[in-house]
């Protein structure tokens, strides 16, 4: 199986910065409890073309990130810092009517579930059709058609009749696939995929992430694919940003973040998944310990209580200092990268068979 | 769909019978001596004899019950005369054909309902609605707020003020009667607004809580944020997606309710001094008159199972999950 | 706490084959009746979710049940552990024919056989102490053990490591993978000899379920208890189980020892799952590629299986025989002793890749075409 390239015919980036630039992104909910954390100083970057996968466990704050992209998250108890730019244009700050403009347009979304995902009250077809219609002012015969047509691209066979059905005559396959037809019906130039394949059997599950590597070619999007499976990444993915706690601790392509992984948690998420080729009279080692609560996460290092090798940074830097997460390759851990390097080679990699 | 709405009413004949046949054994064939009842206080021998035969209790009981029931599909004749489908026999006190009684109060109780109605669903549904869509703003602080005191007030409580206000205080407007649609739709509507206004301040202040709680509950709903994601606008989504889903529950409560006032607005009608359905079945109770308090029920009984059938039929309409299935 | 642990993987099954046969499943059956018709609604059809299966679970031994949702494998389940009354078919328990046993005979097998399940959160009772849920079953079935139940529950709890001294505290007050170690506490209550773990890591995070599925590891081989661990996730039962049975719309299509099923497969469907496994590849060298297989449609409705060899609508080698026989569950030439396969057109014993990539979804082929030439 190749990993995507860049296709021939998608421009060159505009410019010295992404096609999708997160700055220092900072999100926080007010509850009843206090202030959740849920993302805090996020930056990353999306290229025309590429995919860039980001993956994290449940609360690392990837899903918040993304709906915060598209300016979906609660306007009354959330608090936004930073700034996300895309194709030129500051989104936090936007109006509502702008991301209007944009969204289901020139950035779409597809989300985990597609069962509650669409609406059971319309349909296919005319779920399909409405951002059509809002974002070209096709008419409404145009724009059945056009969902008619993008149904039959995603594999719905009898296109024409099925689009008719409401999403609960779908099976869950099927389902997903409507979402993609509906989220790539206006050629969006961003598409972000909210684990998109984790409610489907794995063979469905191989199905559309070929589907989706293979529209890629076809339209030319940027995708962020956002999941929590390392193998589905690897699947799917250019570069990679694995998420904890909230931030982001490790950045690189996928064969660096995969192959030559350099921090602590990422070893960990190696360590602990057991794969088909895994040699099994190695154990599956787990990261001991839970995920952070994020109304109160740790001190320095958000990972360090879980962290097996802060004894081998000097002094107590894990527990004060946070480590920073550079700009390419990079990973936030204090280990120097001689250290990153020998530990995985000499004590991870092995283990791993 | 159709087949949905034969099984279901189908089902309600088979209830309705049901009730008839319990109210008949309880009532007549049971041990509430239903011939001294009829009789009176003042009652010789002879005269309970009389009323025996003519009310047929010397019969079998299973001819009685025949007759009971095939008097309500197909009419029956008492000595007296004849009792005209449906029939649910005479009064004790006044003599007069039960069913005849109800129709004639029929109109006043759902002049009231209707109206009432109305006035709770724009209202209640429109400002919850509006609080939903500004949510934690001054509108929504405002409608909650005024929702939940008028929630906790009652018809016997706002009735007598609004009497003392309107009539006999400022001389604002007369007494409340009842004035047919069809002869005066003008003076249906005074004759009726106070007590339609009080019962809909009430029901509106619940109806309200409902639709915002029910379209808070469906704007968190992941489908209304693909909407979202989509780039349609947030009134299209409250009204499309949002505003269809809430719709059910506001249906059953809506059933719910609108088959007890038809069965009745008792408090509202004694308030008022108005002749409806509600005083009969006061009346029925108060005299024992067991006819037209079983009348009176099954009356009742009635309305809730066609409610019921309606209710089932939106929920259809709104929801293909349930038509398709 | 002893979230730490380390365990070595269970060992190979040793020489001398598996212990005795615990637990044997022969045709079991279980359909659910379809209502509907008019005017009077009656059973129109069934959903045929187990359907005949033969599965042994010998003593000791870690035997894993994996399939797509609606193959049947928690239905199967729940049958074992008689939860729900099989339609036909027999489960032997030690010999003893428990298939319709009433809950007298039964007695004294339900605390033999315990259940573990998905979702941590809805299977503990929130009112209930720890050691309260922990110590329920011993109080049903009516044992003492020595030095006080409560005594027992806090040597569990050491076990599955959490904090004995958590005896007194609620469910919500522990995280999902503590409260699945909670529910692996209760199933250890009463010294079971089987234990059916439905799903027991599929609603945990990545680091977490290797937590637990150590866990289950070590209780497996330290306890001597058998599993039969049914999972979705063919790298968690792979890792976890010595044998594994491959189920498909209600059949079970394919046993064997580990080894046979993840690198020698031969049911068609066995080589589609195993080939649709997203997988992380460390190295490029690493046993060539794996072959690529991509499957049309989804699994067909278990009302009205198809004929024949259930999985024919959708394999690419059916051919007439397979809509009119159904092929029968055995070893075919080339398979290692106890690998059976129900396959009238095996596939070859490797997942290398093949010549040609087989596609049979419609939108990937028309989408691939113009690369292939």
């Amino acid at each position: 199986m190749t990993t995507l390239t860049k296709t021939e015919d998608t421009p060159p980036p505009t410019g010295p910065e992404g096609f999708l630039s997160v700055r220092d992104l900072s999100v926080r909910f007010a509850t009843e409890d206090g202030v959740v954390k849920a993302v805090d100083g996020l930056s990353f970057d999306v290229e025309r073309g590429r995919t860039l996968g980001i993956v994290g466990e449940s609360g690392s704050g990837k899903s918040v990130t993304n709906l915060t992209i598209l300016g979906l998250h609660n306007p009354h108890s959330t608090t936004i810092d930073g700034e996300i730019v895309f194709d030129g244009k500051e989104l936090i700050t936007a109006t509502e009517r702008e991301l209007e403009q944009l969204r289901g347009n020139r950035i779409a979304m597809i989300f985990q579930d597609p069962l509650t995902a669409m609406s059971p009250y319309y349909t296919v077809g005319r779920q399909i059709a409405e951002p059509f219609r809002k974002h070209t002012g096709a008419s409404k015969q145009e724009a059945w058609n056009r969902a008619v047509e993008m149904l039959g691209k995603v594999g719905i066979p009898n296109p024409a009749q099925r689009a008719k059905d409401y999403p609960h005559q779908f099976s869950g396959g099927m389902r997903q696939r409507a979402m993609i037809a509906m989220a790539l019906v206006c050629d969006p130039d961003l598409l972000i995929a909210d684990e998109p394949t984790t409610a489907l059997d794995v063979t469905v599950q191989a199905q559309i992430l070929d589907l989706l590597k293979d529209l890629q070619q076809e339209f030319g999007s940027a995708i962020v694919f956002i999941t929590h499976d390392l193998g589905v990444i690897a699947d799917v993915a250019d570069d990679i940003m694995v998420m904890y706690a909230g931030s982001a601790v490790e950045r690189g392509s996928t064969d660096q973040v995969l192959r030559a992984p350099r921090h602590p948690y990422t070893w960990g998420l190696l360590n602990s998944m057991p794969r088909l080729d895994s040699d099994l009279s190695a154990a599956l080692a787990p990261i001991p310990g839970t995920p952070p609560s994020l109304l109160n996460p740790p001190s320095g290092c958000r990972f360090h209580p879980r962290c097996t090798f802060q004894d081998r940074v000097g002094g107590n830097r894990c527990v004060t200092e946070r480590p920073l997460l550079g700009a390419d390759r990079s990973s936030a851990c204090h280990l120097t990268t001689e250290q990153k390097r020998s530990i995985f080679i000499e004590e991870i990699r092995p283990r791993l068979g | 769909m159709l087949q949905f709405i034969i099984r279901r009413t189908v089902g309600a004949a088979v209830t309705l019978f049901l009730i008839g046949a319990a109210t008949f054994f309880l009532f007549v064939a049971g041990p509430s001596d239903y011939a001294s009842l009829a009789c009176g206080k003042d009652c010789s021998a002879a005269r309970l004899e009389e009323i025996r035969e003519v009310l047929g209790l010397n019969q079998p009981v299973a001819q009685q019950f025949w007759d009971f029931m095939s008097g309500i599909v197909m009419g029956r004749d008492f000595p007296t005369g004849h009792c005209s489908a449906p029939c649910l026999g005479q009064s004790f006190y006044s003599g007069d054909l039960v069913w005849d009684t109800i129709m004639d109060r029929f109109p006043l109780t759902v002049s009231l309902t209707i109206g009432a109605a109305l006035v709770f669903l724009i209202v209640g549904l429109g400002t919850g609605m509006l609080a939903a869509f500004r949510r934690g703003s001054h509108v929504d602080k405002v409608a909650t707020g005024a929702s939940m005191v008028l929630s906790s007030f009652q018809i016997y409580f706002l009735g007598p003020i609004a009497l003392m206000v309107l009539v006999y205080g400022t001389g604002l407007m007369e007494d409340p009667k009842y004035v047919p649609f069809t002869e005066d739709p003008f003076g249906w509507l005074i004759g009726l607004s106070i007590p339609m206004v009080v019962m809909a301040t009430i029901f509106t202040a619940q109806y309200t809580r409902m639709a915002r709680s029910s379209l808070i509950e469906q704007l968190a709903e992941d489908h209304v944020r693909t909407a979202r994601a989509k780039g349609m606008s947030q009134k299209y989504v409250f009204f499309r997606y949002a505003w269809r889903g809430s719709l059910i529950p506001i249906v059953t409560i809506l059933g719910i309710d609108l088959s007890s006032l038809l069965g009745g607005a008792v408090v509202t009608e004694l308030t008022f001094s108005l002749q409806g359905i509600g005083r009969l079945a006061v009346d029925g109770a108060v005299n024992k008159d067991l006819p037209l308090t079983m009348g009176v029920m099954l009356v009742g009984a009635f309305m809730i199972l066609v409610l019921n059938i309606l209710v089932d039929i939106a929920y259809a309409w709104i929801d293909p999950r349930v038509r398709l299935s | 706490m002893k979230e730490d642990l380390v365990l070595p993987a269970p060992r190979e099954s040793a020489a001398g084959g598996p212990g005795e046969p615990l637990l044997v499943a022969e045709g079991l059956t279980k359909h659910f009746p379809v209502k509907g018709g008019f005017p009077i609604r009656r059973t129109v059809g069934h959903v045929q979710a187990v359907d005949g299966i033969d599965l042994t679970v010998h003593s000791g031994e870690s035997f894993g049940l994996v399939g797509e949702s609606g193959c049947g494998k928690s239905t199967t389940g729940r049958l074992i552990t008689r939860l729900l009354e099989p339609t036909g078919g027999k489960i032997l328990y030690k010999g003893q024919d428990i298939t319709h046993a009433k809950r007298k005979g039964l007695a004294p097998i339900r605390s033999e056989i315990q259940m573990i399940f998905q979702d941590p959160y809805s299977s503990l009772n929130p009112r209930q102490t720890v050691g309260k849920i922990i110590s329920g079953p011993m109080e049903i079935n009516g044992i003492d053990p020595a030095g006080g139940r409560e005594k027992r529950v806090r040597e569990l709890l050491e076990i599955v490591g959490l904090n004995p001294e958590h005896y007194n505290r609620f469910p919500h007050e522990f995280s999902g993978g503590q409260r699945q170690r909670i529910g692996v506490a209760r199933a250890l209550a009463l010294e079971p000899k089987l234990i059916v773990a439905d799903e027991p890591v599929s609603a945990l995070d990545v680091s977490i379920q290797a937590q637990v599925v150590n866990l289950l590891q070590k209780v497996q081989k330290e306890l001597g208890i058998a599993f039969l661990f049914i999972a979705h996730d063919l790298a968690v039962v792979r890792h976890f189980s010595q044998r594994v049975a491959v189920m498909y719309l209600g059949k079970v299509i394919e046993v064997g020892d580990r080894d046979s099923i993840y690198t020698r497969p031969r049911h068609p469907y066995t080589h589609a799952l195993l080939s649709a496994v997203p997988e992380v590849t460390l190295t490029d060298e690493e046993g060539g590629t794996r072959e690529r297989i991509r499957l049309a449609g989804d699994v067909p409705s278990p009302i009205n299986p198809p004929s024949g060899c259930r999985f024919r609508t959708r394999c690419w080698k059916a051919q007439d025989k397979c809509a009119s026989e159904v092929p029968p569950l055995v070893r075919i030439d080339g398979n290692r002793d106890g690998h059976l396969t129900a396959c009238h057109f095996p596939e070859e014993p490797t997942i290398e890749a093949r010549g040609q990539d087989v596609v049979l979804d419609p939108a990937l082929a028309a989408l691939e075409k113009p690369d292939k030439d």
